[in-house]
């Protein structure tokens, strides 16, 4: 189904629809609406959907996996059924007591320590992209399509071993999974991400390599291989999980600076404060909303969610709760308190994390380095994404200063 | 004063070792750990009594507190 076809969202309370593009538009005012005054929205659509908005019900969620599966983490029209305890993408789609087993094996590989050894890589990469933006000389530039969309594409392709060019095939999958889920039925099984994905695994059979599908190929679970289904899934999810997330986190956070030069010129003033704003990026502008499906007939905020609902988890809603955060409302580019959620809570926990944080701060250092002064061209030209990971996947930027020799 | 880590608790979200590196590091996995603790506390001198505030205010488990 087309944006423009899905029918108009007349209560938000009642009606809601995360993949419409009065959502995209505008979710942080509706959610500061509906939490003001819902505060759980039911929808249904997608056969029968929740939408909690504050802190409180957003968290008893992520740390309740008894009552709610994660069978099922991205809500469209079809629901994931006798999936679990494995789902398609483990761990992420994955339940207890499977869920610690298959992500333990990953941990290692997306600790901060192995994420050092990225950080150069990323700077290089964002370089290349700021040299060949300059390069054009032109004064606006679109800060998401030429500059933040790239960066997790080309790290992440070199850590699971792909080759960086599929760059525009990897974003193909993502939208249609992403911002157009459930679309994948019509498609030849030639252009399936499943296909793609075992094309590359039997060509590192093939051709063992030194990276995470290599990893994954000699890693075992409890003595034993693992299955090819799930080291797919596993691929799938590092794949989709690290590109657009951090992609709308980097945009976002341009989007931000575009428009509020005091912060532009604390962080041009002040290197110190990148850590603390980095943070704040995450609180303000998580892009990620995660969902569930209950397991078990549960209460929430004094709704009934009946068993196989959905319920979306908007860890973006919940960074901006009053009644959890000082200031909620207010982008504080110093905020030294900051129980943010942008990254999950509880056993599921973003295992990208690390590299996420570690690829926005250098995309930001890296920007700010070389293009200290910029301002939003045209506000009309950005386009925020639909679907579960918000960020501006249009943003024109008028470059004011620039240092283009590195 | 004296700092608690609830290891039950503790996510591998990252945040104390990053702004309290004296106090915490990470494991392999990257979960936390009390660098110099008896059991999972420690005295906190005087000289890391922000980095000890910092990581409690930044766990987003509450896995961290100050007595």
């Amino acid at each position: 189904m087309q944006d423009t076809e899905k029918p108009p969202v007349a209560d938000w309370a009642t009606d809601f629809d995360h993949t419409h593009p009065d959502y995209a538009a505008r979710a942080p005012e509706i959610w500061d609406e509906l939490r003001d005054t819902c505060p759980v929205a039911h929808t249904e659509r997608f056969g029968g959907a929740w939408l909690p908005t504050r802190y409180e019900d957003v968290a008893a969620i992520a740390n309740d996996c008894e009552h709610f599966s994660s069978e099922g983490v991205i809500v469209n029209f079809w629901k994931p059924e006798g999936l679990a305890p494995t789902g398609y993408a483990p761990p992420i789609t994955a339940d207890p007591p499977f869920h610690a087993i298959s992500r333990r094996i990953l941990l290692p590989a997306f600790s901060p320590k192995a994420m050092e050894k990225w950080e150069p890589a990323t700077r290089a990469v964002c370089n290349e992209l700021i040299d060949e933006i300059l390069a054009t000389g032109a004064d606006v530039v679109d800060a998401a399509e030429q500059y933040a969309q790239h960066i997790p594409v080309r790290v992440i392709a070199e850590m699971l071993g792909l080759p960086a060019g599929d760059g525009d095939i990897f974003r193909g999958f993502i939208h249609r999974i992403l911002e157009n889920p459930g679309g994948d039925f019509a498609l030849n099984y030639e252009d399936t991400l499943d296909y793609y994905l075992d094309k590359v695994i039997q060509d590192h059979k093939q051709n063992p390599r030194d990276d995470l599908i290599g990893f994954l190929l000699n890693a075992e679970m409890e003595g034993q291989p693992l299955t090819e289904p799930h080291i797919r899934g596993t691929v799938a999810l590092l794949l989709i999980a690290g590109i657009d997330t951090t992609w709308s986190a980097i945009g976002a956070s341009l989007w931000h600076l575009s428009q509020t030069p005091s912060d532009r010129k604390r962080l041009v003033d002040d290197r110190s404060l990148f850590p603390f704003a980095v943070e704040e990026f995450l609180r303000f502008y998580a892009p990620v909303t995660m969902a569930r499906i209950v397991a078990e007939e549960t209460e929430v905020g004094g709704q009934k969610l009946g068993k196989r609902d959905w319920v979306l988890l908007p860890f973006p809603s919940a960074n901006r709760d009053p009644e959890y955060f000082e200031r909620a409302d207010e982008f504080v580019i110093d905020r030294e308190r900051n129980r943010h959620v942008a990254f999950g809570l509880g056993i599921h926990r973003c295992l990208g994390s690390n590299l996420a944080r570690m690829e926005l701060q250098v995309a930001l250092e890296e920007w700010m380095k070389r293009i200290p002064e910029f301002e939003l061209a045209d506000g009309d030209g950005v386009r925020w994404s639909t679907g579960q990971v918000r960020g501006p996947r249009t943003l024109p930027v008028r470059i004011l200063q620039n240092e283009a020799a590195n | 004063m004296r700092i608690k880590l609830d290891s039950e608790k503790c996510q591998g979200h990252g945040r104390c070792y990053s702004l309290a590196p004296s106090l915490f590091e990470s494991d392999d996995e990257g979960y936390a750990v009390l660098i110099g603790g008896e059991g999972n506390e420690r005295d906190v001198p005087a000289e890391h009594e922000r980095e000890a505030r910092l990581a409690v205010d930044n766990c987003p488990e509450f896995a961290i507190t100050l007595d």
